[in-house]
Order: C-alpha cells, then sequence, then structure tokens
C-alpha cells in the first residue's frame, strides 16, 4: 500500500500499556508514520469513547477514519494492510496457527498471572510467582521449538508472537530488577532471558519499550501507593 | 480415513464451531468424542497446556483454541467456499473483533446469569443485556455477521442459537427477548436455517438433561 500521510494513521494509547506498545512496534516494522495521542491516566477522552465504545480501552488504531480495537487483532490488521512491508506473521497456517495460540496464551493466561506481582507481598507473591514462572517455562518451551535456534520466535526477524509478549517481558525484566523475585532466569528460561535482550535492541522496539531506568522509576511510583 | 481429526465432547459449544466450519466448507474429517471427566492421553498429548477440546489434528499436527482453529482452517483450505472471512482488512478485524467480543463478555455473561440464581443472577442478566446491545446495533441491515453467509463471527456466536432456549428452558428465565433484541433473535433463527447447521446439533432433549444437571452440582456447591 502507498504511503499514508502521518494523519492518516493514528495509535490512540498511553506509553506504558504493553498493549499499546505492540501496535506502534508493528507500525515501525512496517515504517508506517503515525499520530501517537497520548491518553491521560485516569481519564478516558471524547476520542477514546467514541471510537472504541465497547471496550473504552486503549489501544486503538484509527486508519483513514477507522477504528480498529485490541491490540493483536490490531497488529493483524497492521500485518494485512501494509503488506509490502516485512511480514509479521509467518506465511505457513500451521506455523501461523502456533504463533496465534500463543499470543492468546499470553492474553488470556499469562498477562493475567502477572497482575500486581511487584506489589503483592508473602503468600500471595510466592503463589504470584510460581505462576508467572510455570508460564515462562511454557513460553521457553515455545521459543525453543518455534525460533529453530534464531534470535526470535519468528525466525530472524520480529514476528507476531514476539510483538505479542516482548513487551511483556519488557516490564517483567524490570519487575526482575526492582529485587526481591528473580522471574527470568537464566537456568529455567535461558533462551527467553537472551530473547528479551534482543526484543529490546530491535530498530522497531527501540523508543517503544523505554529503558530499564524509566521503567523502574514507575514501578517504584505503583509500589508506594 | 480423514487426513482431519477433530477431538470434541458432544456438549460443548466450542468444538461445534469446528463442526459447523469444516461442514459448511465441505472438508472431510473423522469425529473423536472425548469424555471431558475422563480425558484421553491423547488430548492430553495433543494439548496438554489447556487440555480442552477442541483439537484439529492435521496431518498429524495438532491446533488448539476454536478462533485459532477457525482461522486455521479459512487459511489451509483456501478454495473452499464460503469463506469464512472477507477480502477486506477492515471487515476482517471486524470479524475478529465480534468473535472475541463473544467469547470474552456474552458467553461469560449468559453462561452467568444461567447457573446463578437470585441477585447474582440478575446482575449477570444486567451486564449481559448491556453488552447484546452492542451485538444488535452491528445486526442491523444484515443477515449474518458475514453478509449474506455464515462468516467467522457467525460461528463464534452460533452458541447462542443452539443453546440459549435450552437455558432458558432449565432456569425459567428468558436471557434474550424479543422487545429488546429482536435482530438477534432474528440472527439466530436465520443461523439454525443456514445450510449444515443445524444437522449437526446435539439433540435437545440430551443437551437439557446435560445442563440441568451440570447447572444443579454447581448450584449446590455455592457457598450459602
Amino acid at each position: 500500500m502507498a504511503n499514508s500521510s502521518c494523519s492518516d494513521v493514528k495509535v490512540l494509547g498511553a506509553w506504558p500499556s504493553p498493549f499499546v506498545m505492540r501496535v506502534r512496534i508493528a507500525l515501525n516494522i512496517k515504517s508506517v508514520k503515525y499520530e501517537f495521542l497520548e491518553e491521560t491516566i485516569g481519564s478516558k477522552s471524547q476520542l477514546l469513547l467514541q471510537s472504541n465504545p465497547v471496550y473504552k480501552k486503549i489501544p486503538v488504531l484509527i486508519h483513514g477514519g477507522k477504528s480498529i480495537s485490541e491490540s493483536l487483532i490490531i497488529v493483524q490488521y497492521i500485518d494485512e494492510v501494509w503488506s509490502s512491508g516485512p511480514s509479521i506473521l509467518p506465511s505457513d497456517p500451521y506455523d501461523r496457527a502456533i504463533e496465534r495460540f500463543w499470543a492468546a496464551y499470553v492474553d488470556d493466561k499469562f498477562f493475567p498471572s502477572m497482575q500486581l506481582i511487584n506489589t503483592a507481598q508473602g503468600e500471595e507473591k510466592a503463589a504470584k510467582v510460581e505462576q508467572v514462572t510455570e508460564g515462562l517455562v511454557l513460553l521457553e518451551e515455545a521459543f525453543q521449538k518455534s525460533s529453530k535456534g534464531k534470535a526470535f520466535f519468528g525466525g530472524d526477524r520480529i514476528g507476531f508472537l514476539d510483538i505479542a509478549l516482548g513487551p511483556m517481558l519488557g516490564w517483567l525484566r524490570a519487575i526482575d530488577k526492582m529485587g526481591g523475585v528473580k522471574l527470568l532466569d537464566e537456568v529455567k528460561t535461558p533462551g527467553l532471558v537472551q530473547w528479551v535482550e534482543s526484543f529490546c535492541a530491535d530498530g522497531a522496539v527501540k523508543g517503544v519499550i523505554p529503558d530499564i531506568e524509566k521503567l523502574l522509576e514507575i514501578l517504584e511510583k505503583m509500589k508506594g501507593n | 480415513m480423514a487426513e482431519v481429526k477433530l477431538f470434541r465432547a458432544w456438549s460443548s459449544p466450542f468444538p461445534l464451531r469446528i463442526v459447523w466450519a469444516l461442514e459448511v466448507k465441505g472438508i472431510e474429517y473423522d469425529m473423536i468424542y472425548e469424555d471431558l471427566s475422563n480425558k484421553s492421553s491423547m488430548l492430553l498429548q495433543y494439548n496438554p497446556v489447556y487440555k480442552k477440546v477442541p483439537v484439529l489434528l492435521h496431518k498429524g499436527k495438532p491446533i488448539s483454541e476454536s478462533l485459532v482453529i477457525l482461522e486455521y482452517i479459512e487459511e489451509t483450505w483456501k478454495s473452499k467456499t464460503p469463506s469464512l472471512l472477507p477480502g477486506d482488512p477492515y471487515q476482517r478485524a471486524m470479524a475478529r473483533f465480534w468473535a472475541k467480543f463473544g467469547d470474552d463478555k456474552i458467553l461469560p455473561l449468559i453462561w452467568e446469569a444461567f447457573i446463578k440464581q437470585g441477585k447474582d443472577q440478575e446482575e449477570a442478566l444486567i451486564a449481559a443485556h448491556e453488552n447484546l446491545k452492542y451485538l444488535e446495533v452491528e445486526l442491523r441491515g444484515k443477515k449474518f455477521l458475514g453478509g449474506e453467509t455464515v462468516g467467522f463471527a457467525d460461528l463464534t456466536f452460533g452458541w447462542l442459537a443452539n443453546l440459549v432456549s435450552v437455558f432458558e428452558e432449565i432456569a425459567g428465565v428468558t436471557l434474550i427477548d424479543h422487545e429488546k433484541f429482536p435482530l438477534l433473535l432474528t440472527w439466530m433463527k436465520n443461523f439454525m436455517d443456514a445450510p449444515k447447521i443445524r444437522e449437526t446439533w446435539p439433540p435437545r432433549d440430551k443437551l437439557i438433561n446435560h445442563f440441568r444437571a451440570l447447572r444443579e452440582t454447581l448450584i449446590a456447591k455455592e457457598p450459602k
């Protein structure tokens, strides 16, 4: 598809949201310029309520006046519209199914298990840590199978599942640095430990996932509240 | 023996979506029925993460999660019509959006309204109706969510046509009334009448017995 003007493509979001990060990374992979409209935490703009009346949540992609919600659906949309750019989903239907399966797992199971882990205490924290670790072990296995020795789930380049999981583990890496718990473990999940570094260093991701120091700032603030 | 096998449970709506997709597209498959209270080692091997049905086995490779399977079927048997997803990326995104919305919001809330009683049931029903309103609006001017023929989103909502009247009979409550949701009720009828759909429904009396027993068990487990 031909170049769209910047105002043609808008992303409604907030930079800390891993779901918003997915959309921005996908647009970067396709070299699509977009306007980033940041929502203020704690309030929802008229545009958000209008463009996502069902969920009233970010991210929303607005393209040529049409709105699309739900981050993984948006990423697939981006892949299909800007089809001349690097592919995000693999071409083989079975490989696509595997990536979709694990991306759905991240949303349905893994991300919920991560919630409030940095503010939990005692027994609750231990239980959460166990759940997240189990998830990471499963994802490590998936990574080994999918990457076949290459840097990313998608192979040599970042793909759909990398985009789905990357922002979550980007945050997890910061949670680990806060101390008290080590979720990304070089022994249990060596592939993922290496992968998250490669992911965060990738050109399409840099600038979308802030440096670990900035993430730590936010986490500290959350702990303080 | 067909190169496609589908692991299902006779009463579960999720594998039924896959049955519909395969039937509608005329794809040959073998059905393997699972007893969910005694899962086969094959099922546990093919879906170790969730241990659930449906699982589609194609040339020996397993795929789980009904929406993932539907996309796989659409992409693998490209020449088999009808297409479940439209060609236009925005329309495809909308189909995926509504399918996900159905599973995230409608299904759990209708289920809650079915298995709960009293105030809990009332609240679940109010929430279900709040969300069904969006579907009612989306159906304006459409025979199916997919247009003229049954599509991805229709298959995902198909359980409404199949199970709501069963739930209503058992629980003695109207879940979807014709005053508030005339278009939805019309859609349910159109879906039932679409080719290949009703032929594959489990027998109604079996469904009633099954879900009545399930509801009683769940109600008995509720803390008083």
